[in-house]
């Protein structure tokens, strides 16, 4: 009997296998004995969690201390606030876990306030401490859909005002849902004209040759509707004749330049 | 020698031209077309380029317009969002007729790679383009040519008949 040579297919194996690679956790080492003592000695009683990675502090306070830790870190020099935004958690844990990215530059140093927002809790506005929260929050409720209380104005940044759910959201489709697909003709020309203009060709490769509506042979192309010419033509800039002062230019005569002047 | 004595069918043929109303106007029409400039991502810089010194879109009577109300030509020249498209649908609106559209890119064309939640999945979505322009981004040559050919379209049509109505996708 021949030998089965494809025991060993590795192909196969992937049904079996987490085939996607899982990149190991990064090294994670204690505040305490770090550089970093200080500041956390700052945020006594907050912290319900911390961690120095990537020479970065990362703590962890509850979702109400938010505020009195920001305030605290940024008495203690931690004056810039560079990137605030979320991590969709809602499918393991049931929210948000919103972080804060701070700077230092008195001490050059760097640190990370983590808190977690369960689905439908408010989070206090950092907008009273760091002015960059201003847009940072508006920009987290529109993609992430959490909720800022005493913001000054808590409405949608990227995503038009009357736009329908939030799209960084992992349940969030790529293509957007059923009101995405029809949000530009349901705004410009209103919901009876979807008939009329029909869905998004999602697949811009998509060619149908029997279509002969919107594609025409090469060098045969008519207007939309027209009857296609018997003949084929080949596209020229100007009419048969020309056009006054304009020296007729025939697709033959080319001139190849040898050099640039 | 007198004016009157003059017999222009001995000398070089008549000083006279002669033409059709409509050929003329097409003519004029076709070469001082009014570009709307309607930059909206990476495609805007070979458009500014076609503008510049070198590809030099003066020379076809077209000059840059900010305004939709001086222009006959938009060349949506990038990605459009369904945020902006509004605002496209408005600014087309405002221009004069007759107006024609360049749809400038794949992104203009059919949204391009952004086959996401937010692009608009080709203009024509949304208003009537005459002319697709292919590439990411096309050389300003292209462009050139697109226009060329749109030259070319509007010395065709018959100015004093009403336009035809232009379909959306
Ligand atoms: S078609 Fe390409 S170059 Fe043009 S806007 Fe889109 S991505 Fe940019």
């Amino acid at each position: 009997m021949r030998r089965d040579r494809f025991k060993k297919d590795t192909t196969a194996k992937n049904y079996y296998e987490d085939r996607f690679y899982v990149a190991p956790q990064s090294p994670k080492f204690d505040v305490l004995g770090s550089k970093f003592e200080d500041d956390l000695k700052a945020l006594d009683g907050l912290v319900l969690n911390s961690y120095v990675e990537f020479d970065q502090m990362v703590v962890f306070v509850d979702k109400n201390d938010n505020l009195k830790a920001l305030e605290k870190l940024k008495e203690f020099g931690y004056e810039i606030l560079s990137e605030l935004s979320g991590v969709d958690f809602i499918h393991q844990r049931g929210g948000i876990e919103v972080f804060y990215q701070l700077l230092s530059i008195k001490h050059k140093r760097r640190a990370r306030v983590k808190c977690f927002v369960k689905n439908g809790e408010f989070l206090q506005s950092a907008t009273s401490l760091y002015k960059s929260a201003n847009w940072a929050e508006r920009e987290l409720y529109d993609m992430m859909g959490v909720w800022i209380e005493n913001h000054p104005n808590l409405k949608r940044i990227l995503m038009p005002d009357d736009w329908y759910g939030h799209p960084l959201l992992k349940s969030y489709p790529l293509h957007g849902d059923e009101a995405a697909k029809w949000y530009e003709v349901d705004k410009i020309f209103g919901r009876e004209y979807r008939d009329i203009v029909g869905e998004e060709n999602r697949d811009s490769a998509f060619i149908d040759s029997k279509d002969t509506f919107n594609f025409s042979r090469i060098y045969h192309e008519t207007e939309y509707g027209g009857v296609e010419p018997s003949e084929a033509y080949l596209q020229e800039y100007q009419e048969k004749g020309g056009v006054p002062f304009i020296k007729h230019a025939t697709r033959d005569k080319f001139k190849i330049l040898k050099k640039r002047r | 020698m007198a004016f009157h004595k003059v017999d222009y069918t001995k000398e070089n043929g008549l000083p006279v031209v002669l033409t059709t109303v409509d050929k003329l106007v097409q003519w004029g029409r076709s070469n001082s077309l009014w570009a709307m400039s309607y930059g909206l991502a990476c495609c805007a810089m070979e458009m500014m380029a076609a503008g510049g010194g070198r590809f030099d879109f003066d020379r076809f009577g077209t000059i840059f317009r900010a305004s939709p109300k001086h222009s006959e030509v938009m060349i949506i020249a990038g990605t459009l969002t369904k945020k902006h498209a509004e605002f496209t649908r408005r600014l087309y609106d405002a221009m004069p007729e007759p107006k024609w559209v360049i749809s400038m890119g794949s992104c203009a064309n059919t949204g391009g790679m952004f086959n996401t939640y937010a692009t608009v999945q080709g203009v024509d979505r949304v208003i009537p383009v005459d002319i697709y322009l292919p590439g990411c981004a096309p050389r300003p040559e292209t462009l050139q040519y697109a226009l060329m050919i749109l030259q070319k379209k509007i010395r065709k049509e018959t100015p004093r008949r009403k336009q035809k109505v232009k379909r959306v996708v």
